[in-house]
């Protein structure tokens, strides 16, 4: 917004404006503008209630050797609750995922254990066993709903664990992602193939086959909604469900991708591939900003506050950017966690608001405090963690209201109301043209022939060859204004006899 | 080692008492919220058309009268009474809330041409084709009035006879001064049998006449040679005049912009005039495809509403060309007189047929007791839509009005016409010299000259 802003006001500033009414209504606008952005300001500075979570080392102790029972010791009780291992070595590496306030949780472990946790009361709402593989869980718009991805379909469940619907169409699904802002389930199956199903009504809305073979990488950019697959071959495509070729593809990595991570603000991606290299692109110019050697992420995640989490095997390592400015990224070690030699970490999560990481692996789930990775002020009506009933319900018509549609998925979201650049080039009037063919005519005149040997450079064939190349410089500016006339009046003497009614017949012309 | 995370005490963030608010909190980093012109754009769709699917602009229509209803009065010191008056003679009071009479004033001989109240609202004065004008005294509305269904009749306080069928008539807004239009433009006292003074200018009969709210001494009429004057009453003589190519039939001043008065001319159009410079007219609001009939601003002075002789009632922005709003019904015939009601709300139109109609000035508003949150949600979809209201998805619902078909059709033949004088008119300038073909504007256009 700010640089149409600067636009606006050069505008203003040119004089260039005449239309008296468009200027005065631009320049109320401009005021406008500038009254909201002060009062944001001022809220930002006076009105919010808390403030981000730090952690600072003095002389020349590292951050990343800070251990969690360190942290643990100087945080206040209600955050050390947050520090667990819920241990459930029957049930497979588990995947999880929260709802966008962060207050929930749904767990689904490889082997069928599906289980739906509140997170502020540590309290089990539902667990049930589906007795069949389950590859990937996902909440829809709120707790009330989550969809699982089983060993033949996926299927979505309601909050009491019943099942609410069997999603045949997709086939064995690996993974799955909801779009918020459109109400849309997008899934990745074991052949490839990228399906869209809008939520509210249940119709597909897309079923694109990528083309580029099986893949269980699958991640969605929040900032525009599109859908980033990783391939084996290396390459990271972007797709829309409007369209059946991909919008991007970039080549990533040299082998396979294993993962994909989007920071919030849409402009930078993680990803990491089996020749352990973990790489950060920018993705206004698609250029690859970083390039961290060591460790092979299988999993990554970006926190709200920009925090990369990358996993292997049982161990977590977190970089932060250490550079202040937006414009410039260098990210670099904050913290290192590893967990038990045995537990093989399936997925990492941060949970939104709060300085928690949530760890998935194949002994249960972890969860543990990373200072300074949450989101401290919430906004409550976008996602509130302490909502009651009633508001829960009221905001789930708010979102059903302002579902957008499908069309609206676009790498550039900021497109949308502003205006198109006009496409045709005007023609060009017809002092123009008579200038352009004079310098045609000068430049063909001036150029100088080859001289020719053994008898070939005869004068009249040098000004014969010469005349011509003047006349192909004028045939390529057709006369102006006498194509028409000609041709209507050639049209209407050679129909003469076939077109015209017997009684005009002698008006045709005869030549 | 300092370290801090985040933790929140769940007091801080919840409620204390059930009777207690809910405790809201806002952040508006535009991070939190993605997707936001999008969202915004969705917000302006679904309020366009909540805007159309709300839109019941007729509330209810006054029965009484057995002549077409010729011209209208408010008073300005209570809102919920009109008066109206017929071609048969027959005045009446209305009680717009139970669209009932409250009383009448009978005596009239022939058609009602002129009403106008004082502005302390004591005095209506009527003027009529049978050369006579009559003062009459306004009842009190007391509390007993308006259960009572008895329709008084109310004997006139003065009645003077006159030399000359009347037109129009108005009274000046702080003063005891009333003026009627008809072979001359005549200044009444109210105590007074015979005109205090008069004005003339040629031969033709004044048509309408309207008093400036701002200066009491100042009144425009206009004439059926075509003309628009201004006059002064301190002065002898006319202050300003221009002649233009087709009648005007109705002059109203803005209340607000004293100095600027919008003329309801014969050719369909309404000329906004500053008073001050009326070589030009500073716009022209074409929509109506008939003669204008009557003219009434509304007392914020940003919209007018227009009765015309086509069937409908167009309510015009101030500055605008064209139409925000059209009414039309079946049983409407000819509009003669529009009235805004004084507190903006509400459209008041007297027909031909008899009847005086009400409607809602804005059709999809929301009448009774408002809450402030429903307030804040109709303010925030009509910015948004506004913001959005140029393109084209919201523009074609927005725009959207179903038409007469006689007016539809009526619009087509105009815009054709219109095309076709415009396309000749630049094949004529592109075959001549260029410069020696001027066109004029069209706010300059039907202008035919200034005389002083």
């Amino acid at each position: 917004m700010l640089s149409w802003r600067l636009k606006l006001r050069n505008i203003l500033e040119e004089k260039t404006l005449k239309d008296k009414k468009l200027k005065t209504q631009l320049a109320s606008r401009e005021k406008l503008y500038g009254k909201s952005a002060k009062t944001a300001a001022k809220i930002e500075k006076w009105l919010l209630p808390a403030e981000a979570g730090y952690l600072e080392t003095d002389g020349l102790e590292k951050t990343w050797r800070v251990k969690q029972t360190d942290i643990a010791n100087e945080v206040d009780l209600l955050s050390s609750r947050n520090q667990y291992d819920i241990v459930l070595p029957d049930f497979g590496p588990y995947k999880l995922d929260f709802t966008a306030s962060g207050r929930h949780m749904i767990a689904g472990g490889r082997k069928g254990h599906l289980a739906l946790v509140d997170m502020m009361s540590m309290n089990l709402i539902k667990e049930i066993q589906v007795k069949e593989t389950v590859r990937d869980v996902a909440f829809l718009h709120n707790e009330q709903f989550f969809a699982a991805a089983q060993k033949k379909y996926a299927y979505i469940y309601g909050r009491d664990g019943t099942e609410l619907h069997c999603l045949k169409e997709r086939g064995p699904v690996a993974r799955l992602r909801f779009l918020k802002n459109h109400f849309l389930l997008a899934s990745v199956n074991k052949s490839g193939q990228l399906h869209y199903q809008d939520v509210t009504y249940g119709g597909m809305v897309a079923s694109i086959r990528t083309g580029k073979g099986r893949t269980d990488v699958m991640e969605v950019n929040p900032y525009n909604g599109v859908v980033a697959l990783g391939h084996s071959g290396g390459t990271v495509t972007m797709w829309k469900p409007t369209s059946q070729a991909p919008l991007v593809q970039m080549q990533c990595h040299p082998g396979p991708v294993s993962s994909v991570a989007f920071h919030p603000n849409g402009h930078l991606m993680a990803t990491s591939g089996k020749e352990r290299k973990l790489k950060i692109w920018d993705l206004r110019k698609f250029e690859e900003i970083q390039t961290i050697h060591g460790f092979h992420a299988k999993t990554l995640s970006f926190s709200q506050k920009g925090l990369l989490a990358a996993g292997t095997g049982s161990f977590v390592q977190i970089l932060g950017d250490s550079s202040g400015s937006s414009s410039s990224h260098n990210y670099s070690r904050y913290m290192n966690h590893s967990m038990v030699k045995g537990y093989q970490i399936e997925k990492l999560m941060f949970r939104p608001y709060e300085d928690v990481i949530g760890i998935g692996h194949s002994m249960g789930w972890s969860s543990i405090l990373i200072p300074g990775s949450g989101e401290p002020n919430f906004d409550s009506w976008v996602a509130n963690p302490f909502e009651t009933s009633k508001q829960r319900r009221e905001k789930e018509v708010h979102l059903l209201l302002d579902k957008l549609p499908p069309e609206t998925i676009m790498l550039d979201p900021s497109k949308i109301g502003a205006m198109k650049p006009s496409r045709r080039k005007e023609k060009p009037s017809r002092g123009e043209i008579e200038a352009e063919k004079e310098v045609a005519i000068e430049a063909a005149k001036s150029t100088e022939l080859k001289k020719k040997t053994k008898g070939r450079n005869k004068p009249s064939k040098r000004t014969k060859k010469k005349k011509e190349m003047v006349e192909n410089a004028k045939r390529t500016f057709p006369e102006q204004g006498h194509n028409n006339t000609a041709s209507k009046k050639r049209r209407i003497g050679e129909d003469a006899a076939a077109e015209l009614p017997a009684s005009l017949k002698r008006f045709a012309r005869k030549n | 080692m300092k370290i801090k995370t985040l933790s929140r005490s769940v007091d801080e963030y919840t409620r204390e008492r059930s009777q207690d608010l809910q405790r809201v909190f806002h952040n508006f980093d535009p991070s939190l919220r993605p997707m936001e012109k999008a969202v915004e754009y969705k917000r302006a769709l679904t309020a366009a058309k909540l805007e159309k699917i709300f839109a019941r602009p007729f509330v209810g229509a006054m029965d009484g009268h057995r002549d077409g209803v010729s011209c209208m009065a408010k008073n300005p010191n209570y809102l919920k009474g009109i008066f109206s008056a017929s071609m048969d003679g027959d005045i009446r009071l209305w009680d717009i809330s139970s669209r009932r009479t409250v009383c009448q004033f009978p005596g009239h001989q022939g058609a009602v041409r002129g009403l106008t109240v004082s502005t302390d609202g004591n005095v209506l004065v009527s003027c009529g084709t049978d050369c006579t004008v009559r003062l009459w005294k306004v009842p009190r509305p007391t509390l007993e009035d308006s259960s009572v269904s008895s329709e008084n009749f109310i004997e006139p306080a003065a009645e003077y006879v006159w030399k000359n069928a009347f037109w129009a008539v108005d009274h000046q807004f702080e003063g005891d001064l009333f003026a009627t239009a008809g072979a001359q433009l005549e200044i009444w006292n109210h105590n007074r049998a015979s005109p205090v003074q008069s004005f003339q200018w040629g031969t033709d009969s004044v048509i309408s006449v309207r008093f400036n709210p701002g200066e009491p001494d100042i009144l425009a009429t206009s004439a059926s040679d075509r003309s628009i004057t201004i006059y002064d009453l301190r002065m002898s003589s006319a202050a300003r005049r221009i002649i233009m190519m087709t009648k005007t039939n109705s002059i109203a001043w803005n209340p607000m912009e004293p100095m600027n008065l919008t003329a309801a001319n014969e050719d369909g159009s309404c000329y906004s005039f500053d008073g001050r410079k009326m070589d030009e007219a500073k716009c022209v609001h074409k929509d109506h495809v008939s003669a204008v009939m009557d003219i009434d601003f509304s007392p914020t002075g940003r919209e007018f509403v227009t009765g015309s002789y086509d069937r409908s009632v167009r309510i015009f922005p101030y500055n605008g060309g064209h139409s925000r709003e059209i009414y039309h019904t079946k049983r409407m015939q000819r509009v003669f007189c529009v009235k805004y009601s004084c507190d903006a709300t509400y459209v008041l139109s007297g027909s031909d047929d008899t009847n005086l109609r009400l409607w809602k000035a804005k059709a999809s508003e929301q009448l009774g007791v408002i809450l402030p949150r429903e307030q804040k949600k109709h303010e925030y979809n009509e910015a948004v839509k506004n913001r959005y209201k140029h393109l084209p998805e919201v523009k074609r619902i927005v725009r959207h009005r179903h038409l007469p078909k006689p007016i539809y059709k009526a619009l087509g033949i105009i815009r054709t016409v219109n095309d076709s004088k415009r396309r000749k008119e630049d094949r004529r300038r592109a075959h001549s010299a260029p410069g020696t073909i001027v066109t004029k504007p069209l706010r300059q256009r039907r202008i035919i000259k200034e005389v002083e």
